[in-house]
């Protein structure tokens, strides 16, 4: 969309309007993962039905839920860090909203276009630790801070299987650039037949398996879930947080969720586009410009299903212990990617 | 550097940040806490990113943010609050020999202006702003595992020697 404006409208403008695709694009996969899996999936599962009351089906049940959130008194334990204290969901969130900048929607609707986009996601994701880390110290309460070690603990240990994931894609596209991993997507053909474009997901399965767990761990989802353990831990290092900062706590973990969903999609399934063959395509120049609506669209349903998947796997699984997570981690995990790179890297040459 | 190049936004930002990072810096060393100490090393390596990003040397302002802000310091962090990180000032944090610093700090400052001034002397990143572009990642990668790839095959090596070093030294058995 940027690309598109920029000939007729002034840099703030432009920024500005950078400013509110992101807070769409963060908030909006947000609240639609909260209310449709969190709220009434997991109800179905749980042979329930969830939020009936406020409006039709409890469809307005998020609006009731984030007015509670506001409402409720904001809670500094006395001995606490204060400003650590309140700057701590921030930066958590403030990852959130970094990650999405490089997310590509469509031919130009795009926020930035980095060349190595692929790259500045591995970095700034590893961003929301800190913010984790401090919130566990600062809230000055042990529980609190166990929670926030295991998250870091935790964290570090599944980046690494998540960046050699995605280098087999990476190998494959030839590029770090987002942009560019989706046009090598679209563009490609499986054997000379390129009515599906050469999505990575087919070449790269297990990349993809290994980067969605990676993904489970970084968003602390369920079968990971030890740093908000609530029977050993309370809630982790989000304890001793209260009304609007808990909110950005939650809304960081549901949309970090989205975000991550979205970039899986863009790595292993084609991103937002359609397989270039069928409207004759040769390369991102020829795309026609309604492409920038129909690819949002087409990157929101895609994000739908990879965070179904994420969710499904969050209500079905019990919590792996703490030493079974670091050694899935490091002895399962980590040399299959590795394995995997070489293969990829051996495949790339050969063809 | 002429008046006319002095408002450009890039020497704008760079001053701005370079403030930053120098009160930070400062911040660093006076602050009493252990782990406000670190958090405002956060700001500073953040801040380097930041530059390099304005020198559009993209590639490296990320690994600066993976490697430092994303690995260093929260290993760093991870440290301190397992051993020790008490909420509030701290007394004992200051080392009795904190005057030597100064002078190694100054002849770091000389011997890094030196080798910088001498290396390049007069000459300039690009010669007109608007010419900026960024440098293509498969470019430094070339430059890594072209010309240099013994010298990063001896860092390899000793980055492994410190993993297995470390490795040695935590097992009891």
């Amino acid at each position: 969309m940027n690309a598109l404006l920029a000939a007729d409208l002034p840099y703030w403008v432009q920024s500005l309007l950078r400013v509110l695709g992101g807070l769409v694009a963060v908030l909006l996969p947000a609240g639609t993962i909260v209310y449709l899996f969190l709220f009434k999936m997991m109800s179905f599962m749980q042979s329930r039905l969830g939020p009936m009351e406020a409006g039709p089906y409890g469809s307005m049940q998020l609006f009731a839920e984030v007015g509670k959130w506001l409402q409720k008194e904001d809670i500094t334990p006395a001995r606490a860090d204060r400003t650590i204290f309140k700057i701590a969901p921030l930066v958590v969130l403030a990852s959130t909203f970094l990650l999405v900048a490089v997310v590509p929607f469509g031919p130009d609707a795009w926020f930035t276009n980095f060349e190595a986009g692929v790259f500045y996601m591995l970095a700034v994701s590893s961003v929301s630790v800190l913010g984790i880390l401090i919130a566990g110290w600062s809230s000055a309460n042990k529980y609190s801070l166990l929670g926030g070690l295991r998250a870091a603990g935790q964290l570090i240990a599944y980046e690494l299987p998540m960046v050699l994931a995605v280098i087999g894609v990476i190998i494959q596209a030839g590029t770090m650039n987002l942009q560019g991993i989706v046009v090598a997507q679209n563009g490609g053909e499986i054997f000379g037949w390129n009515g599906l474009g050469n999505p990575y997901i087919l070449t790269q399965f297990t990349g993809f398996i290994i980067f969605m767990i990676a993904v489970q761990a970084e968003l602390t989802q369920t079968p990971f879930d030890m740093p908000i353990a609530e029977s050993e831990l309370v809630s982790g290092y989000m304890t001793e947080y209260s009304g609007f900062r808990f909110l950005t706590f939650f809304i960081a973990e549901f949309a970090t969720a989205g975000v991550f969903s979205l970039i899986a999609s863009v790595l292993f399934l084609g991103g937002w586009g359609v397989p270039f063959a069928w409207f004759d395509w040769k390369s991102i120049d020829d795309i026609s410009d309604w492409m920038n609506v129909v690819g949002p669209l087409i990157m929101f349903t895609k994000m739908m299903v990879l965070a179904f998947i994420i969710m499904w796997v969050r209500f079905s699984y019990p919590r792996f212990r703490e030493d079974q997570l670091q050694r899935f981690a490091w002895k399962v995990l980590i040399p299959i990617s590795l394995v995997n790179i070489m293969i990829t890297a051996i495949l790339k040459v050969a063809f | 550097m002429i008046a006319a190049d002095l408002l450009v936004a890039q020497n704008v930002g760079f001053g701005i940040i370079s403030l930053l990072m120098i009160v930070a810096a400062l911040r660093v060393v006076t602050v009493k806490n252990v782990v406000h100490a670190a958090l405002w090393l956060v700001i500073v390596l953040s801040g380097a990113a930041a530059q390099y990003l304005l020198l559009s040397a993209e590639f490296v302002a990320i690994t600066q943010i993976l490697v430092y802000v994303g690995a260093v310091m929260v290993l760093f962090l991870f440290g301190t609050m397992l051993t020790r990180a008490r909420i509030g000032a701290e007394s004992d944090l200051n080392n009795k020999n904190w005057a030597l610093g100064i002078p190694v700090a100054l002849l770091m400052l000389g011997v890094m202006s030196y080798v910088i001034i001498d290396g390049f002397g007069s000459e300039r990143l690009i010669e007109n702003p608007g010419d900026m572009t960024q440098v293509p990642v498969q470019v430094i990668s070339d430059d890594i595992f072209g010309p240099y790839l013994l010298p990063f095959w001896a860092l390899s090596f000793v980055l492994l020697v410190a993993v297995i070093g470390a490795i040695v030294l935590a097992r009891k058995d």
